[in-house]
């Protein structure tokens, strides 16, 4: 079935935005169980037989058209959030490749690209782009190759050159983060980016994801979930833009939560680049309300068994304190006590009103 | 595209252009573009084993790769070849189909280093070869010392001739350069890559440590540890029998003999796939047991890990 995009859709202001029954049901829900710590849940990425947002590399939604709009809008206010450093401009040209093949591959009546040598012509029907350009002539595209590519996509995008045996963030662009800034986080080690998450560093788990970061091989990507919530369907949550947002945390009560607080989920997804050796993680972040997601029994009684129960420090690091006890008290209404499957899926075919 | 983890190649040109040396082009067998490669990459050729044996999997580092003109290997016939070699010195020829695996590349040049001293023995030059290429398009600085057997250096003297300048140098038996020297000649911020016999890569890992540079400025040729010895698997709670092969990991033997076992990211680091053993020796190849769970003996993570023993018996 072809997607229709909603190009109307806003992420600041008026914040027109919601998630269409197909989009509920293929939603990225992140607890697998009714209970949530951190772990290595990092997997292969479209293995054979993946459905959803699973089965390719790079999901296009019935939002692509209207986050792109807003991946301009913050561009064009504040450039400084695509950031690459010199050394990384052939991993450039590999995300390009990488996301331009994956598109055309994925998505035939959507995106073509024909190449003829290193003269390349990209035609992106739903942004109306067409473009001849030449394959590593960065005086050929009216942006440098990786900022050219991701505005074309969904979510944020970070470049990691691999060496010293750690992971290096050595570029990327960052419109649509979770409260974390590209700016301050260019150029740290894997360690470093990760200091603040609680709990994980002493379960081993940087260490082991590391590892299996580092072995990640050119045509095996690999996948896992992250979450957080926001109020509004927010996709600029940045440290920058805080005093935006900061206070709605403040502002939710029991008549409007159900509307207004989103479940934030991160299908980060990692590449091996072919002629950098570089890795490219990609950060898609996909919103469902709670009114939207408890359509969906199983993950309105997990929801609530999860949110009821999160350690105080994950809690507290994710930014949820504030309305947890509101939130909690919210969603035990869709918790009748019956147990829940296993596993991330709705488990119906269709969705409660 | 960037899911298929095979390629199919078909030979465009084999020829020996040195006693016991043949260069191979290779292109994709449907004409399609092949994946890029950075050089140091590598790929693993399926090639038929001697006497109609199972297939060989052989490793050759990429001299050249290019999406549209396909992938260039230089393959030294070895002395003892399991048939491998021998097969691609004796048999091979134009239009011959191969399966191989994508490129992976363990031995990058590092981003960062202010100058790249190549160091290769013998054969060991081909990764080099890329490398130079490399550094020559983007001007970095580095220095290449190729050591050859007396009665080879005319070989390699013409496979550097195209990229022959002042940075390239050619010794004739590993005496004839001082290691040592050649290290503590070099300025701050060098990084030493180095592909050739064990014995020569051990001596310019021992001869960087002994001048204080750090481990992370050495670089030596590194196809990876994928695979191994075959061994036979007996699952005692189902009473099964299988045969894990050289080329296939437990937890793909397991699955293939119609098991369901639960895992994860199957690389070693989440821990869902882990087995207990009960009899046998682990060989551990994972990053989630500690050393003390290791010394134990008693869990194993068939995704990665194999076997000392011939056999392993494991607790399902």
């Amino acid at each position: 079935m072809a997607t229709r995009f909603k190009p109307d859709e806003t992420f600041r202001d008026d914040f027109r935005y919601g998630n269409s029954e197909t989009a509920i049901l293929r939603f990225p829900f992140p607890f697998g169980e009714d209970a949530y710590m951190y772990g290595v849940n990092m997997e292969p990425h479209t293995r054979p037989g993946s459905a959803g947002v699973f089965a390719v590399g790079f999901d296009v939604d019935e939002h692509y058209v209207a986050e792109c709009a807003e991946r301009a809008k913050v561009l064009a206010l504040e450039p400084g959030r695509c950031l690459v450093l010199p050394h990384m401009r052939e991993a450039e040209w590999d995300t390009l490749e990488l996301i331009m093949e994956s598109l055309a591959a994925d998505y035939p009546d959507q995106f073509t690209l024909e190449r003829d040598g290193l003269d390349w012509t990209w035609t992106n029907r739903p942004l109306g782009i067409h473009h001849t350009f030449r394959f590593g002539d960065a005086t050929t595209l009216p942006h440098p190759p990786f900022e050219y590519i991701v505005r074309q996509a969904q979510g944020d995008f970070t470049l990691q050159d691999q060496r010293d045996g750690t992971l290096y963030i050595d570029g990327g662009v960052a419109t649509v983060p979770a409260d974390w800034s590209l700016a301050f986080d260019v150029g740290m080690t894997f360690h470093e980016w990760h200091g603040p998450v609680p709990l994980a560093h002493q379960a081993g788990v940087f260490d082991r994801a590391l590892q299996y970061l580092m072995r990640v091989r050119y045509g095996h990507p690999a996948r896992r979930l992250n979450w957080t919530m926001t109020i509004n369907p927010r996709l600029d949550t940045s440290p920058e833009n805080y005093p935006l947002w900061g206070p709605d945390r403040a502002s939710l009560t029991a008549e409007t939560i159900g509307d207004r607080l989103f479940l934030r989920v991160e299908l980060q997804s990692f590449f091996r680049l072919p002629r950098s050796n570089a890795l490219l993680f990609g950060i898609r972040t996909y919103l469902a309300s709670l009114n939207e997601l408890t359509r969906v029994p199983k993950w309105g009684r997990r929801l609530h068994r999860v949110m009821r129960d999160l350690h105080p420090d994950i809690a507290e690091y994710k930014g949820l304190t504030r309305y947890r006890e509101l939130l909690v008290a919210y969603l035990a209404q869709f918790d009748d006590g019956a147990p829940t499957a296993p596993g991330i899926t709705p488990d119906c075919a269709a969705l409660s009103d | 595209m960037m899911d298929n983890h095979t390629l199919t190649l078909v030979v465009a040109d084999a020829a020996l252009i040195a006693p016991g040396l043949r260069r191979v082009h290779l292109r994709a067998a449907d004409g399609a573009r092949l994946p890029p490669a950075a050089p140091g990459a590598h790929i693993t050729l399926s090639l038929p084993g001697a006497d109609g044996a199972r297939p060989l999997r052989n490793s050759y580092t990429l001299v050249s790769a290019d999406p549209e003109h396909g992938y260039e290997l230089i393959v030294r016939r070895a002395d003892r070849s399991r048939g491998g070699s021998r097969h691609i010195h004796e048999a091979l020829a134009p239009g011959d189909v191969i399966d191989a695996t994508v490129p992976h590349n363990l031995f990058a040049l590092h981003s960062q280093a202010k100058k790249h001293l190549l160091i290769g023995g013998g054969i060991g030059i081909t990764p080099l070869l890329a490398f130079v290429a490399r550094l020559r398009e983007t001007g970095a600085p580095f220095e290449l010392h190729q050591i050859a057997s007396a009665d080879e250096i005319g070989v390699f003297a013409a496979l550097l001739a195209p990229r022959a300048g002042e940075q390239v140098h050619i010794h004739g038996g590993r005496t004839s350069l001082d290691l040592p020297a050649l290290l503590a000649a070099q300025p701050l911020g060098t990084h030493v890559y180095t592909c050739g016999p064990a014995g020569l890569m051990d001596h310019v890992e021992a001869a960087a440590a002994g001048l204080g540079w750090p481990s992370s400025h050495v670089h030596r040729e590194d196809f990876g540890a994928a695979g191994g010895e075959p061994f036979v698997l007996r699952l005692a709670a189902s009473d099964i029998e299988i045969a894990v092969a050289g080329d296939q990991t437990m937890l793909e033997a397991i699955e293939a003999a119609g098991i369901d076992t639960p895992s994860l990211c199957r690389g070693g680091a989440c821990g869902v796939c882990i087995l207990p053993v009960r009899q046998g020796e682990p060989e551990h190849r994972d990053h989630f047991l500690s050393e003390a769970e290791r010394a134990q003996g008693c869990h194993v993570m068939p995704c990665v890990s194999r076997s000392r023993s011939a056999l392993l018996v494991l607790d399902i």
